[in-house]
């Protein structure tokens, strides 16, 4: 048996220093709800283990000029209890929220959720269709990313050695916008995604200016569908519109058969998913 | 109301062992621990099923920190021999190789070695250091592909029993059944509507929280004691005894607090192997099986095909009814289609009946008992065409199946005729239940269906000492795992007339009480009841004559009443009462200590009935299925403790609606099972439940002093039937494939609705 180095520095250089020293060994440990079930399972063997939860900037929500910056390990529940964030980002904020259950909220993280690079992470189709880019730094620096480009597969990310995200970035955002999140799963929680779609609208009286449309667990990567969003800008969000929206989100799917679901079922939901949170999400722009 | 005849029976104290639970002071399988002890760790097979070649434990046995290796060569050959276990029979050679393979691999998780180390680290190091060659052979998974004449043969031995003259082929249908009343034939010939559906379930887990778990330590001088988590520490003894050869009077088992068993922990993994470990390293062995081990290797209940058809006159009286039941029995013989068969039209009074049952072997973990185990599965078939019907005759399915109540005097298709039992009492109190009396929401559905099963007597053992202060011990030897030692405790309260909280049960090892049966088929309650019921008898007996002694006057002139003997008419004399207390200050100059005892047998165990009733709404496009209200109406004889009986009908309800909607065991193509753990394997969660609304109807039964019926199983058997007609009224669809899980349910609405697939 090896042991195992545990670090939990007070800044973000500390912690890149240390995670780059630890030669590709190295752990980031924000909540731990995915790594502690890894390691206590045996798929996570680190050498070193960095905590990150001593980090004022990776533990903080700031809002500067309308544009939100999420710390990469804030918790689910702090989150939650933003008020602000909660009024803006009502989609993001539900799909954090919808992590695990009460207990996993009090630890799980934003951040966890995007680099544990979960193809059905909560999080990430909500982040997606809000345009959220993260801020990360390295050895070499920072560097900003659409969240869409941070997982590289299942499992994998494209942080390189020493990389750690510090934090997420919702962009301000006009009037009229709203979003919304929504997730299947068999039962009522505790479970994992069989489809998530998140749905980011801006309406103008009733045509839809800006849509981003996210789409989680039908392909090895959550999924931007830009055809699901050109289907409905510039529309009234009619029938045919969602139809067209919800056909290109069924064409994007590149979902497997396994014991969460179907590829019938999986591809079916995302049109079903799509049509329902577009609805949310039209509804909350219309009262913003 | 009239007033209860009771002062204690029907009340609502807290139980013995609450403060504990509920304080996690409680101490359950895996909190048992010795000065020294090592850990134990199976190495399980990764395939199917295999032929086990050789396997070289040398690399581990040398491993620093490993103190003992055992493989099947560490256990005597079994003879052919079948004792009961539970509710379900076994037979001794195919226990021995389940709890450790020996010729072959029979399912992926079959345990092939152990070891013991100083750590569960070096274990599980040296578990990776077994070599074992297997032969890789063609597997069979499910219960139609194994009776297929093809089909891979998991023991070549095998032959069909039942059928006359007894085939000559090898087979992995072990079994075949019969079962006839009146002449079937004839009955559909007579019949103006027939209907039949063909049904299947899948093998569901017992899911109980607290994974197995013991710690056995071996003396030098052959004694043995283990601490285990189970439903019967006699038969764990009983087990061990046979499987090692250890006369049982060497072996003493203390039963730990238990975290959930409901039929799975009535037989053994890993006790014999702990005892062995620790024989061969002179140490205390410990051993725990991860989740991922308790869905791999121990025991789910059947899965099985059901063929139903019911015939019936315009009226709704049923003339005739033919069932067909094949189960799944996982690795070795023994699956409970003996009770499926039994139980399938057990509710009705039906003139004619033929039932067959097939019992078939498979590449899966070996089934064991899981509340009224094989009744659901009959049920689900038997109650939803009972619901198509009712449907086809436009009747109430209520008034349906009161037409057609089996009652006091009905012969069964199995043989015995009932005696007082409580199904028309139960099916009035459904249909004037505030549920079933309120209108169905708009958006919902409702759905009724009706269960049945036996429960059963056996043998218990009970004491009742009484201390020297006047408060009372009861002593049993039945785990408690329902809230047993609550009512146990108000029955002996009841009969000696003092305080509940005056009265202490506890659960004996094997070697401080004689034997008692398992903890299972709703038999505590009754059985032990029943013996603490007599064992207080006693000691009230011998209080009497404690009493008669101190007033110098005959036995017979004193009674026993509020907790005190008095003189039985003013004849005998003036005498002021003797309480309990006084009489036990007094003990030691009237005669010595005052303990009661009981032996029996009980006979009688009353057949109990439900009526489940369910109000869902079925999402058409994710084809979701959200349960709005559900209420289980049950004779339960007498509540000896409301609270526990209600617990047992909305326990029953709950895992009922998880085998129902979600529950099922995913094997890859290589035969391993794919979701092993509580994520994949989906029992329902709280968020997913109404509050399961209870109606006690109580019918005493006439064997039992305070009318006592089991109560525990009836409860599972309804819930899969009364949800599927509530889907079918729902949506027009008639499911016969459980579980009606999401993507299931989709899929058959768009089968029937093409417009609504994916356009
Ligand atoms: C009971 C239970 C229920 C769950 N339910 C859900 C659910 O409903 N939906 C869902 O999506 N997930 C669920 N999860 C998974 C998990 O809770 C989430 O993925 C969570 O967001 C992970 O966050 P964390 O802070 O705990 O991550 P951690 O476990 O701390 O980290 C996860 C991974 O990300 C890396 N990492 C963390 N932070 C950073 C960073 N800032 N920079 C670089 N790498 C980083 C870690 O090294 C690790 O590999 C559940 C987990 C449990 C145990």
């Amino acid at each position: 048996m090896t042991d195992i180095k545990y670090a939990a520095p007070d800044t973000i250089e500390e912690a890149v220093a240390i995670l780059a020293a630890a030669n590709g060994s190295g752990r980031v440990l924000a909540g731990g709800t995915d790594l502690l079930v890894q390691l206590r399972a045996g798929i996570a063997k680190p050498g070193t283990i960095v905590d990150v939860k001593k980090i004022a900037e990776m533990t903080t929500i700031t809002e500067t000029d309308g544009a939100f910056r999420i710390g990469a390990a804030v918790s689910g529940a702090v989150i939650g209890e933003h008020e602000a964030l909660r009024t803006l980002w009502p989609g993001v904020v539900e799909a954090i929220n919808l992590i695990g259950s009460t207990q996993v909220q009090g630890r799980a993280s934003p951040g966890g959720n995007l680099c544990n690079a979960s193809p059905a992470a909560d999080s990430v189709p909500a982040m997606v269709a809000a345009g959220a880019t993260v801020t990360i730094q390295g050895p070499d620096g920072r560097r900003e990313l659409p969240v869409e480009k941070v997982a590289a597969g299942p499992g994998r990310t494209n942080l390189a050695k020493g990389e750690i995200v510090v934090s997420f970035t919702l962009p301000k955002r006009p009037k009229g916008s709203g979003d919304a999140y929504l997730r299947l799963i068999p039962r009522t929680e505790m479970d994992i995604a069989v489809v998530g779609c998140g749905v980011s609208l801006t309406m103008d009286g009733d045509t839809c200016t800006a849509a981003r449309v996210g789409l989680g667990a039908v392909a090895p990567l959550v999924l931007l569908v830009e055809d699901a969003a050109k289907a409905l800008v510039g529309s009234k969000l009619d029938d045919a519109a969602l139809e067209a929206a919800a056909e290109a989100c069924r064409a994007a799917c590149k979902p497997i058969d396994d014991k969460r679901g179907t590829i019938v079922y999986r591809t079916k939901i995302a049109g079903v998913l799509l049509k329902r949170a577009t609805a949310i999400a039209a509804e909350r722009a219309r009262s913003h | 109301m009239s007033a209860r005849p009771y002062k204690w029976i029907g009340t609502r104290p807290n139980r013995p062992d609450g403060a504990d639970k509920v304080t996690g002071r409680a101490r359950f399988g895996a909190d048992f621990a010795l000065p020294g002890q090592l850990h134990g760790k199976v190495l399980r097979s990764p395939h199917a099923h295999a032929i086990i070649k050789s396997i070289d434990v040398s690399a581990a046995a040398a491993l620093p920190g490993v103190k003992a290796v055992v493989t099947s060569k560490d256990f005597p050959e079994q003879p052919n021999l079948t004792v009961p276990a539970g509710e379900m029979q076994v037979n001794l050679r195919d226990v021995t190789r389940n709890v450790m393979a020996r010729e072959k691999v029979l399912y992926d998780g079959h345990a092939v070695a152990a070891v013991a180390a100083t750590t569960e680290a070096i274990a599980n190091e040296a578990l990776a250091l077994i070599k074992v060659e297997y032969e890789v052979l063609p597997h069979v998974i499910d219960v139609e592909a194994a009776m297929a004449p093809d089909a891979p043969i998991l023991n070549d031995q095998l032959r069909t029993e039942g059928i006359d003259p007894r085939p000559e082929n090898p087979t992995n249908i072990a079994k075949r059944l019969d079962f006839a009343k009146g002449d079937a034939a004839a009955g559909f010939a007579q019949a103006e509507i027939v209907v039949q559906h063909r049904y299947t379930t899948q093998p569901v887990h017992q899911g109980y929280i607290e994974p197995h778990a013991a710690l056995a330590s071996a003396s030098a001088d052959g004694q043995v004691q283990v601490w285990s988590t189970t439903q019967g520490h006699f038969q764990v003894r009983g087990f061990c005894s046979r499987l090692l050869n250890i006369e049982t009077s060497q072996i003493r088992v203390t039963p730990t607090e238990i975290g959930g068993g409901f039929g799975g922990k009535t037989v053994v993994y890993l006790e014999p192997v702990a005892i062995r470990l620790s024989q061969k390293s002179g140490k205390p062995v410990k051993m725990v099986m991860s989740r991922e081990e308790v869905f791999r290797a121990s025991g789910p209940t059947s899965g099985g095909i059901v063929e139903v058809k019911i015939g019936a006159m315009k009226d709704g009286t049923i003339v005739a009814a033919e069932c067909m039941v094949a189960l799944q029995a996982g690795a070795f013989p023994g699956s409970p289609v003996g009770p499926a068969c039994m139980c399938s039209f057990a509710c009705y009074d039906i003139a004619n009946i033929k039932v067959v049952g097939f019992d078939v072997v498979s590449n899966r973990p070996k089934v064991a008992a899981y509340r009224a185990p094989g009744a659901p599965i009959s049920c689900w078939g038997v109650e939803s065409t009972m619901d198509m019907l009712a449907q086809e005759l436009g009747m109430d399915p209520i008034e349906l199946r009161l037409k057609n109540a089996a009652k006091e005097g009905t012969k069964t298709h199995y043989g015995p005729t009932f005696n007082r039992i409580g199904l028309v009492e139960t099916l009035e109190a459904a249909k004037a239940s505030p549920h079933y009396q309120s209108p169905v929401k708009r958006g919902f559905a409702r759905g009724v269906a009706a269960g049945f099963w036996f429960n059963v007597g056996a043998d218990s053992s009970a004491a009742v000492h009484v201390g020297e202060d006047g408060t009372v011990t009861v002593i049993s030897g039945n785990p408690d795992i329902g809230g047993s030692r609550a009512s146990l405790a108000l029955m002996a309260a009841e009969e000696l007339g003092i305080d509940y909280n005056k009265v202490r049960p506890i659960i004996a090892d094997t070697a401080s009480i004689g034997f008692n049966f398992v903890t299972g088929g709703s038999r505590v309650t009754f059985a032990t009841g029943l013996a603490v019921v007599n064992a207080t008898k006693d000691a009230v007996r011998d209080l009497k004559i404690r009493a008669a002694k101190i007033w110098e006057v005959e036995p017979e002139a004193v009674i026993w009443e509020d907790g005190m003997a008095k003189p039985a008419s003013s004849n005998v004399g003036e005498f002021e009462p003797l309480s309990l207390a006084q009489l036990a200050a007094m003990a030691g100059k009237t005669g010595g200590p005052i303990n009661g005892h009981a032996q029996l047998n009980a006979q009688g165990a009353g057949p109990g009935f439900g009526v489940h009733i369910v109000d869902l709404a079925v999402d058409p496009e994710t084809g979701i299925v959200t349960i709005d209200r559900y209420t289980a109406v049950q004779d339960v004889g007498t509540a000896i403790h409301p609270s526990y009986v209600e617990g047992q009908l909305q326990g029953g309800a709950v895992q009922g609606i998880g085998w129902a909607l979600n529950e099922e065991y995913i094997y890859n193509a290589r035969g391993r099972l794919d979701n092993a753990g509580f994520l994949d394997y989906r029992i329902p969660v709280a968020s997913d439940l109404p509050m399961i609304e209870t109606v006690l109807v109580e019918v005493p039964n006439p064997a039992h002093p305070y009318g006592v019926r089991g109560v525990g199983e009836v409860p599972i058997v309804p819930p899969m039937a009364a949800i599927g007609n509530a889907i079918a009224r729902a949506t027009g669809v008639r499911f016969g494939d459980l579980p009606m899980s999401p993507p299931r349910v989709s899929a058959a609405l768009d089968a029937v609705r093409p417009a609504m697939a994916a356009e």
